[in-house]
């Protein structure tokens, strides 16, 4: 059956009308079977990942209250995520089934391994801070931690835009630059939240970064992608995207006004690490939402095939 | 040449020696009268669990669409003709694609998706952990995790069968030839021939899909001839194994991985007092 597509959205801009054919507007792909644990744990490995780089810094750098938050920061975040995704997975064994194998086909086995090694590090790091034993190992395991640290941040873009979810799939260009701006907005943010304001300067810098290369990423795909970044625009995809960029900028704004009050700097922090969960929830909802409406399949799929005589 | 026969023959390339040729289904949904006996069979044959019975106002598909416990799944169309007073009947029985290039087998992070010698995409329940990636990757929408095991599930290719030298349930059930089994060299060519035929008769709406290696995966080991576009029947009309763009997406994932490093340090040297 024929439907017409196209619809104003918010007056921004009108997606040009186009006839698409479906199976009783059926969706072609299926649903994704991942839930809220997914984007929960793409914004705790974020955290994670680019605390411990910035634990490192802060470290090498004289700020050591700084490089303490951030490994326990580090810590937690990854600890947390691992049990969201054992919960979505069901039961620990689960995970175990992950290492049997490594192929780089497939960035949930790369992202596992990386997460592996990352794990113990990032908690060995913040033990030896914390405990203050083992200088050594703990400098060892920080420095570890703050190679993987990044990639750990990174590699959950190229987990989802390796699917056939159209959202993801056509954002793959933008969407790592957006999540590890994320991650260092979250991370920035969590050391604005806990540290003194005058020992947090290298926090509010990096979140200062994150934020500006996650709105940067987010408007290069909205301008690239023009009407196939619909998903990203409507409906609760485009509510959280743009909350999540009010948040980023509120966040930064008051981070970088406020460095004086030790009240407006940890709303700051708090504010920063909301937007950035936000954000990663609003990327998951625009794939959920491409794969329910079939037209965003078939649409782009016919004008390709068209486009070539097909 | 070498190189190329490689990648024409995915057992070969899953490390099969010696293998057998590679098996496939060709559907000929012109011929198809919607009996469903090929859904009946599937689930006879597999033990496919019962996934709901209701009535869906979708013409007479009450089955909706592949999924973890509906291995094949006939569409029912509708559309003004001169068929029947009227009105054209499009029926086709729809099945996993087997891709040369298969999404699902190339994400799944367990390896419990593999390649069998008869080059079909199969998935091992007892190493599956139900992560779905799998799920997201497919690019026709056809594997998808069972409520009830939590497990992946889709087409095998009937592979117990095809062991012991049978032919898939659902050809074997099929009355009128629409599924046809074989060497998926064989059925090209039986299907190239239908084409022509078809065209030949005045039937030029007729066309094949999924038959051509050098679509967006690889050619699929289960193709079929249709009688309108494949959208209409519920298909990607060009779909694009997901992994083909994987090395530019590490590449950025890299950069990216690269730069918040580079950021952390930055932002810890710069401003120090
Ligand atoms: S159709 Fe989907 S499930 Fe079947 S082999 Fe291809 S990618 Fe895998
Ligand atoms: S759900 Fe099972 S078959 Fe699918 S990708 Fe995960 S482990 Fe592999």
């Amino acid at each position: 059956m024929k439907s017409r597509t196209g619809r104003r959205d918010g007056g921004k801009q009108m997606v040009p009308e186009a006839e698409f054919t479906s199976y009783y507007g059926r969706p072609v792909l299926k649903e994704t079977v991942w839930e809220a644990d997914i984007p929960s744990y793409l914004f705790l490995g974020g955290l994670a990942g680019a605390s411990s780089a910035l634990a490192a810094g802060a470290q090498l750098s004289g700020h050591p209250e700084l490089a303490r938050t951030a490994k326990v920061g580090a810590a937690g975040a990854i600890s947390l995520s691992l049990a969201a995704l054992v919960h979505d997975l069901g039961r620990p064994a689960r995970f175990v089934n992950m290492l049997r194998v490594f192929k780089i086909t497939s960035p949930m086995s790369v992202g596992t391994w990386l997460v592996s090694a990352y794990a113990p590090l990032a908690m060995g790091a913040a033990a030896s801070t914390v405990g203050r034993k083992l200088p050594r190992a703990g400098l060892a395991a920080s420095a570890g931690a703050a190679a993987l640290g990044p990639a750990v941040a990174a590699y959950t873009s190229a987990l989802l835009a390796d699917t056939a979810v159209p959202a993801w799939h056509d954002a793959r260009r933008e969407l790592p630059y957006l999540f590890v701006g994320s991650a260092a907005t979250a991370a920035g943010g969590l050391g604005l939240l806990a540290v003194r304001p005058e020992a947090a300067g290298p926090a509010v810098r990096l979140a200062t970064l994150g934020a500006a290369a996650e709105l940067s990423a987010e408007q290069l795909l909205d301008r690239r992608l023009g009407p196939e970044a619909e998903p990203y625009r409507t409906g609760r995809a485009g509510v959280l995207l743009r909350t999540g960029q009010l948040l980023a900028i509120a966040g930064t704004g008051a981070a970088l006004l406020g460095r004086r009050s030790r009240a407006v700097s940890a709303l700051a922090g708090a504010t920063l690490l909301a937007g950035s969960a936000v954000t990663r929830f609003a990327v998951f909802e625009a794939g959920r939402a491409s794969v329910r409406d079939p037209k965003y399949v078939v649409g782009p799929q016919r004008d390709r095939l068209d486009a070539r005589g097909g | 040449m070498a190189a190329e026969a490689r990648a024409l023959d995915p057992a070969a390339l899953a490390g099969h020696r010696d293998h057998p040729p590679r098996m496939g289904f060709f559907t000929d949904t012109s011929i198809c009268i919607g009996c469903k006996a090929c859904e009946v069979a599937c689930k006879e044959w597999n033990a496919v669990p019962e996934d709901g019975l209701l009535l869906t106002g979708m013409s007479y598909d009450n089955t909706q669409g592949l999924g973890a416990s509906t291995w094949r799944h006939v569409a029912f169309i509708e559309q003004p003709g001169a068929d029947h007073d009227g009105l054209r009947w499009l029926m086709s029985s729809d099945v996993c694609k087997h891709c040369t290039e298969a999404a699902c087998l190339d994400v799944c992070p367990t390896g419990a998706l593999m390649r069998t010698e008869f080059g079909t995409v199969i998935v091992q329940d007892d190493v599956c952990n139900g992560c779905g990636y799998c799920v997201s990757a497919c690019p026709f929408g056809v594997i998808d995790r069972r409520p009830s095991d939590g497990g992946a599930h889709k087409c095998t290719l009937c592979y117990d069968r095809l062991g012991a030298g049978l032919m898939p349930a659902c050809a074997k059930a099929c009355p009128t030839e629409s599924i046809q089994f074989g060497p998926l060299d064989e059925l090209r060519e039986r299907a190239g021939q239908r084409v022509a035929e078809l065209h030949d008769a005045g039937r030029s709406e007729a066309r094949l899909y999924g038959e051509d290696p050098d679509d967006g995966v690889g050619g699929a080991g289960a193709f079929f001839l249709l009688l309108d576009q494949p959208e209409v029947y519920g298909l990607p009309p060009d779909p694009v194994v997901t992994t083909r763009e994987l090395p530019r997406i590490w590449r950025h994932a890299g950069i990216a991985a690269a730069s918040l490093a580079l950021a952390a340090v930055a932002a810890c040297v710069s401003g120090r007092r």
